[in-house]
């Protein structure tokens, strides 16, 4: 019994109205918190001193970890709407595993760069073939391929359900993909490759570290929560308009 | 069941088939690495296993959105659909007879092009074995991606661009195996059995995600 | 045996196509679905097919010979607009193929492949690969498909779009046949098919948008 009313609950929440109503309501505080954990957590990027090995660079650090974090969680906040999408047939999981892609791929993006921005002075060279990063590129790539497709498809409904498919076998190869990148590169790679993180981190550096985090977290549900309230928008442009031309062929 | 796999078999072989253009496509592919690289033997030596399975890999790419749309353009895939065999069986079916039909083409012209790259006996024969283990699960894993594909407008090439990330894993394990034969210090089993695991396992998720992404594009 | 729809209403992209549509036919009944081009004739066959999931609503098949629990779609044959045959192979090939592939329903035996050409008129060619025929002929095998397999419930899509005259009469005579040993019809067609006693349903298209979703 309980059980129902707990589903209940959960679909009348997913009604796009509701969903709308309920956005419009938290976004602006959801707003206002992250902006100002950025300005607590990039005041104490700022004035926390610098390693003594690594000098201001570590700074960079407090942008590439909590990205790199969000690129996982945010596969992880698809993969769940996809399994909405082909169980329960919800539209509004539809439209969130679509509007996440793009955001996905930008926080992995700013993952990619910043730490190839760190790698420069750090390695000495933008680019290496480390486990950690070709296994966030190849993510990457997914990303961009789920982007592709999704715009390739006229019908929707029938994309979300398409790359709500192709969502969960990415989720399901992800652990294996990264495993054997791994083990890619301890056979290819001298043992030579300097570790992220170098030294164990210690308060001063995991205060920042932790509020950035926390901000980038929020950031990312309030983009989230905005795309999907702009896709909802224009599905709903797109019936009106859909409408206007059936009803013309009628009078017609 | 075998009744599809024979059709698809005989289909793959007559006239239209794929089968002799991937082929030609994999020997087009690893002969033009020549005269990239430059005629240095010992350098194609080295790189030849690496680039047999690169070769192997799109050329086993370029047939995969043959394997359903095909059957949909004649309306084929609607019965296929209809009937009460499990679809994931019939989608495993499809997958081996692709295989047949373009994967073992591969596997067995495989040795000309080691001798090409110069590559020992040894290497030739592990590069063969490991292509015959890890291209069925190339195909297992771009029949999701000809599923997609059958409700693309236009799949073609953004069916390689979704399965090749997901096809890591295969090259990386192929390639390996196969120096893992040549160079000594390097444990040839561990690596094989896991090529092995990665087929299996494909071979479960493959056909399970193919099927479901087809009965989600039916139309 | 009898084949109920209740309610049925289906989408093609966002346009609700018709909704609150209902039947029901008895074993030996046929309903023709008529109406102008987009109306949603095919959606409403390829969702009784069961390859379209309906919006609202649910069609089944009951009565004491049917077991419980088979899927509406294990009895049907579906003939759609494209034939379901494979150019590079011969007629035969083709339609021993569908005979193994789909196998029978329950309580009826299927033609073997010669005789199920021969009822098409087309006995003599059947050694000829599919590609080769002309369009009718390539419709008449595809019909003779629906032949070698057994199935008590045919949905047929424009079955006579392509065909002359006497073909028309051919088809005429097997649905009946089919009919009258217990069959149900569905059929969606511009040409008045030779029956007689057919319920018909008037398509008219175009429900409304479903912008309920969103």
């Amino acid at each position: 019994m309980s059980d129902s009313i707990a589903i209940t609950k959960i679909s009348e929440l997913a009604n796009p109205t509701r969903f709308l109503a309920l956005a419009g309501r938290v976004l602006p505080w959801l707003a206002g918190v992250t902006a100002a954990l950025f300005m607590i957590g990039l005041y104490l990027s700022f004035t926390t001193e610098g390693d003594y090995q690594q000098g201001a660079t570590v700074r960079i650090m407090y942008i590439h970890v909590p990205a790199a974090w969000l690129s996982m969680m945010c596969y992880t906040v698809m993969a769940l709407s996809a399994i909405g999408t082909l169980v329960w047939r919800h539209p509004l999981a539809d439209v969130s595993h679509k509007a996440a892609a793009p955001l996905g791929a930008a926080f992995t993006f700013v993952a990619l760069a910043t730490g190839s921005l760190w790698g420069k002075p750090m390695w000495g060279t933008w680019w290496v073939w480390d486990a950690r990063l070709t296994s966030v590129f190849v993510l990457f790539l997914m990303y961009l391929g789920l982007i592709a497709l999704n715009r390739a498809m006229d019908d929707p409904s029938k994309a979300a359900r398409v790359s709500a498919v192709l969502i969960l076998v990415g989720f399901v190869n992800i652990p294996i993909i990264k495993f054997s990148v791994d083990w890619w590169n301890t056979l290819h790679q001298p043992a030579s490759v300097i570790r992220m993180g170098g030294p164990t981190l210690d308060k001063e550096f995991l205060w920042p570290l932790l509020i950035m985090a926390l901000a980038f977290t929020l950031l990312f549900f309030t983009l989230h929560i905005i795309a999907i309230r702009n896709e909802i928008w224009r599905r709903r442009v797109a019936a009106q308009r859909r409408l206007a031309a059936r009803l013309a062929s009628r009078e017609a | 069941m075998i009744a599809l796999l024979l059709r698809d078999l005989k289909l793959s072989v007559r006239a239209g088939g794929g089968a002799l253009i991937g082929v030609l496509f994999f020997m087009t592919v690893v002969a033009v690495i020549p005269f990239g690289v430059g005629p240095d033997l010992n350098l194609l030596s080295r790189i030849g296993p690496a680039i047999v399975w690169i070769g192997a890999l799109l050329s086993a790419l370029l047939g995969l959105d043959r394997l359903f749309q095909t059957d949909r353009d004649d309306g084929s895939l609607d019965l296929l659909l209809m009937q009460e065999h499990p679809l994931v069986l019939t989608v495993f079916v499809k997958c081996v007879a692709h295989w047949l039909g373009n994967g073992l083409p591969l596997v067995i012209a495989s040795p000309l092009l080691g001798l090409f790259m110069n590559m020992s006996e040894v290497a030739i024969g592990a590069t063969m074995l490991t292509l015959l283990v890890g291209t069925p699960a190339l195909t297992f894993i771009g029949a999701v991606g000809a599923a997609v594909a059958v409700a693309l407008p236009r799949g073609g090439l953004l069916v390689s661009i979704l399965v090749l990330p997901l096809a890591i894993p295969v090259l990386i394990f192929g390639v390996s195996v196969s120096y893992a034969a040549v160079e000594d210090p390097a444990p040839f089993m561990p690596p094989f059995l896991i090529l092995l695991a990665i087929t299996m396992f494909f071979a479960v998720l493959g056909p399970l995600g193919a099927a479901l992404a087809l009965r989600s594009a039916s139309d | 045996m009898r084949l109920t729809a209740e309610n049925l209403g289906a989408r093609r992209g966002e346009d609700l196509l018709f909704q609150d549509i209902s039947f029901s036919l008895d074993a030996g009944q046929a309903l023709v679905l008529t109406g102008p081009n987009g109306s949603g004739k095919s959606t409403l066959l390829r969702v009784v097919a069961g390859f379209l999931r309906p919006e609202t609503g649910h069609v089944a098949l009951t009565g004491p010979d049917v077991a419980s629990g088979v899927k509406l779609a294990e009895a049907c044959h579906y003939l759609g607009h494209r034939n379901a045959m494979k150019a590079e192979l011969s007629v035969w090939e083709n339609l021993s193929f569908w005979k193994s592939f789909l196998g029978d329903f329950e309580g009826g035996k299927g033609l073997p492949v010669t005789q199920a050409a021969e009822a098409v008129g087309l006995g003599g060619i059947t050694h000829l690969p599919f590609g080769y025929l002309s369009a009718g002929q390539q419709r008449r095998i595809a019909f003779a498909k629906l032949l070698v397999a057994y199935r008590p419930v045919w949905i047929l899509d424009e079955p006579t779009a392509a065909l002359d005259v006497k073909a028309e009469d051919i088809f005429g005579g097997l649905i009946r046949h089919h009919l009258s040993s217990g069959g149900i019809l569905l059929a969606a067609t511009h040409q008045p098919l030779a029956l007689e006693s057919v319920k018909e349903l008037q398509m008219k298209g175009f429900a409304a948008v479903a912008e309920e979703r969103w």
